[in-house]
């Protein structure tokens, strides 16, 4: 029996994150105005038997603490 | 000195490392494949350049947990010489092995090309072959160089000594912290840098600074 599981992975808060300013600035040529604070990050999506162990692998694997957040949504 | 160096999937700069180890006086290098935990007798590693594991997830954060990993880092716990050069320096930070992380360059694009490095340890396993102050001309090649460690860590590292190299006049390619090209752990027998001195050892490609790194690790070694 297996469990559907998703994690979010973001740079943390105060990381400047190149890429979501690259599409902040994308946006307004597309006609978007007044869309701010563009932060890309990751979400991973498994099946796992034990869903004990996602914290574990996400300080393990999944993310980076040092640099990144995570979440872990089970659905 | 025997030098080994890591081949993981992806790598691409063990061969030049290879080369670069050999120029060393005295000194001979073998590649050490990422799947076999046996360093065999090598007297110091080196984690070279490249994309290992193609950079999957994070760089450096599979490599990082590959059976060879796991020797090395309880060959620097023994006090063990390693080296990380650009990838490899990622994977050495993912381990644990130094202090902080590599991020995206601020320009979000790859860069390659010459950089003048100022040694700010000089006399260190790494840099004993270098005076303090000195420019070294090395190249970057990387898209994921800007170096970061949390603000506090950061003081840390400055006031142990641990910046051993910075990039010189306004020449931060990348966005890194303090300009900081390379650093090392606090026992001093661990360094990763960004720069590759791989890439310059020998005068065809414009500079012989690099080889300083190699000639000083089998100088300490003695």
């Amino acid at each position: 029996m297996t469990v559907h599981a998703r994690v979010l992975v973001r740079p943390k808060a105060g990381i400047l994150d190149p890429q979501g300013v690259a599409v902040e600035r994308a946006l307004p040529a597309l006609g978007f105005e007044g869309a701010s604070n563009v932060r890309i990050g990751r979400l991973i999506e498994l099946e796992i038997e034990d869903p004990s162990q996602l914290e574990s692998m996400c300080e393990m694997l999944l993310a980076n603490p040092l640099i990144e957040d995570y979440e872990i949504l089970q659905s | 000195m025997k030098f080994g160096v890591i081949r993981f999937p992806g790598s691409c700069d063990e061969v030049d490392a290879v080369l670069a180890c050999e120029r060393a006086p005295g000194c001979s290098a073998q590649i050490l494949w990422h799947g076999d935990a046996d360093l065999g007798d090598v007297e110091a590693v080196v984690v070279p350049g490249g994309f290992s594991y193609g950079d999957y997830l994070r760089v450096g954060a599979i490599a990082r947990f590959s059976p060879v990993m796991e020797s090395v880092i309880r060959f620097a716990h023994d006090g063990g010489l390693v080296l990380g050069i650009c990838n490899g320096f990622q994977v050495l930070c993912e381990a644990g092995l130094l202090p902080g992380a590599l991020l995206p360059n601020l320009e979000r694009r790859f860069i390659c090309r010459q950089v003048n490095v100022e040694v700010v340890q000089a006399g260190m396993p790494f840099t004993a072959d270098c005076a303090t102050g000195e420019l070294l001309s090395i190249p970057v090649k990387h898209t994921t160089g800007r170096y970061y460690a949390p603000e506090g860590d950061l003081e840390a590292l400055e006031a142990g000594g641990q910046v051993v190299l910075r990039y010189a006049h306004d020449g931060n390619p990348n966005g890194s912290s303090n300009d900081i090209a390379g650093v090392r752990n606090a026992r001093g027998n661990v360094f990763g840098l960004m720069p590759h001195p791989e890439h310059a050892v020998d005068p065809l490609t414009g500079s012989v600074d690099g080889l300083k790194i190699f000639t000083s690790m089998a100088h300490a070694h003695g």
